[in-house]
């Protein structure tokens, strides 16, 4: 598997005179795990989904492997077809899983891979069945969604993101919406991919997520960028004191 | 007194009569998903001038009353130069007014999907096309479904209203029956229930495909 580095330079957002993204700066390399941590409202969703032009922003570049996403040119907008040739080697998972309520789970998984890849209804669901296989869900191929836990609706997202092969995948708050027992299936899968050698943005709050799996943290506050650096800098030496009292009051929240 | 065996002769004409009321509601709601489909797709649209001309032509067809309307066609054919039969006529008025409501009915819908839904069909690359015909779309219908039934219901009522352009259907079959026989009870008894027949049928077949599309 090849594995994409994404290039974000002085990228501005605004919905209407709200500033949400200021002049960010990261740099994402090819193969490593980067986490998105910081307030909510801080921006970092917002981020995440410039990364592949779900939300468009309005000023700085972000490029994929060289290639600027969304735009021809600075302030161009790029023509559909390419957006979606740019978006088929990105994966998304969401926070609220988003998966076709009337489509089995490996409908849904299979849906891209004949829509977008173009490929034939039973190699696409062999492939789908390699995909949910692979998060563990081999007994569970013909379920609707409403027939799934939400730890396992989360796993059919991430199949279907991964059938289809991306070489980067955007995870947004993958486990926000689940109950507190069935975090630990989705962070596995998760950490599965990783060691595969896949380019992972994840924004999450999931510090331990963040400390043991993550290459570098990068934490963001009211739309900017505070800090990036390895998760133990960040999250165990914090400089900044912004970085400081977010933790702080994580920590404050956590304790028992 | 009412008469028990004048009560079930009224029924033999009114059920030849039931097959204009089924006709014209079933061809004007056929005619009203079409049109109404179009006008929702210009509602939705990013054209701001197709977007203006559905949001007039469904306040302007919820505004005024059916029979008004049903009489302005009416009469208005013949002004253009255009001698259609009266039949057609009230379908392409029936189906025209359901419309408006059924264009309402696909943006209500349309509009309770969630972003996400989209989204995800986005995320992984699908065309516009694709995602209107397999992801949207589909969710829409069945949760119309309830509001489409409901729609069809209050047209086979409505129905009854283009017996003022002369129109056989079991109203106006009942008004000439009561008119030759002198048993208006006996005979507008029966109509009702052809009426409520036809409407139970309607939605013992709603609920069934409820059933069979349900999410």
């Amino acid at each position: 598997m090849q594995a994409s580095s994404v290039e974000i330079s002085k990228v501005n957002k605004f919905y209407g005179p709200f500033h949400a993204l200021k002049d960010v700066d990261l740099s994402i390399p090819p193969g490593k795990v980067t986490c998105l941590i910081g307030p909510s409202g801080s921006g970092k969703s917002t981020l995440l989904r410039c990364i592949n032009f779900l939300e468009a922003y309005d000023s700085g570049e972000i490029r994929i492997d060289g290639d600027l996403i969304g735009y021809e040119v600075p302030g161009k907008r790029m023509s559909g077809r390419r957006l979606r040739e740019m978006r088929r080697g990105i994966g998304m998972v969401f926070q609220q899983f988003n998966l076709w309520p009337h489509m089995t789970a490996r409908e849904n998984v299979a849906e891209g891979l004949i829509r977008v890849r173009g490929m034939s209804k039973s190699e696409a669901e062999s492939r789908a069945g390699e995909a949910l296989t692979k998060v563990g869900l081999a007994d569970k191929m013909s379920n609707h969604p409403s027939r799934l836990s939400g730890g396992q609706q989360q796993r059919v997202a991430i199949a279907r993101a991964i059938a289809m092969e991306p070489r980067l995948m955007l995870f947004d708050e993958p486990t926000s919406a689940l109950d507190p027992e069935l975090v630990g299936e989705v962070l596995n899968v998760m950490k599965t991919l990783a060691s595969e050698g896949m380019t992972m943005v994840v924004v999450t709050h999931e510090m331990g997520f963040a400390a043991h799996v993550a290459d570098q943290v990068a934490f963001m506050e009211k739309g900017e960028l505070v800090g990036v650096d390895s998760p133990d800098r960040i999250l165990h030496q914090p400089q900044d004191p912004r970085i400081q009292a977010f933790l702080r009051t994580y920590h404050e929240r956590n304790s028992i | 007194m009412f008469s028990i065996p004048v009560f079930l002769e009224s029924f033999g004409p009114l059920f030849w009569a039931a097959r204009n009321t089924l006709l014209i509601s079933v061809l004007g709601i056929g005619l009203g998903l079409i049109i109404g489909t179009l006008i929702c797709a210009a509602r939705l649209s990013p054209y701001g001038a197709l977007r203006r001309f559905a949001a007039i032509w469904v306040s302007f067809l919820r505004g005024v009353p059916l029979l008004v309307q049903l009489l302005v066609f009416y009469y208005t054919l013949p002004v253009i130069g255009l001698d259609v039969p009266a039949f057609f006529a009230a379908i392409v008025t029936v189906g025209i007014c359901a419309s408006a409501y059924i264009s309402e009915i696909w943006r209500g819908a349309i509009a309770a999907l969630p972003k996400g839904q989209a989204e995800a069909a986005i995320a992984i690359g699908m065309s516009p096309v694709d995602i209107w015909r397999r992801v949207i779309l589909p969710q829409a219908f069945s949760m119309s479904l309830p509001a489409l039934v409901n729609e069809l219901i209050l047209l086979v009522k409505a129905s009854s209203l283009v017996s003022v352009v002369g129109i056989m259907e079991v109203t106006r079959a009942s008004q000439a029956q009561a008119a030759t026989t002198f048993r208006p009870l006996e005979v507008y008894l029966a109509a009702a229930c052809i009426y409520l027949l036809i409407n139970l049928c309607l939605a013992v077949l709603g609920r069934y495909l409820e059933h069979r599309t349900a999410v």
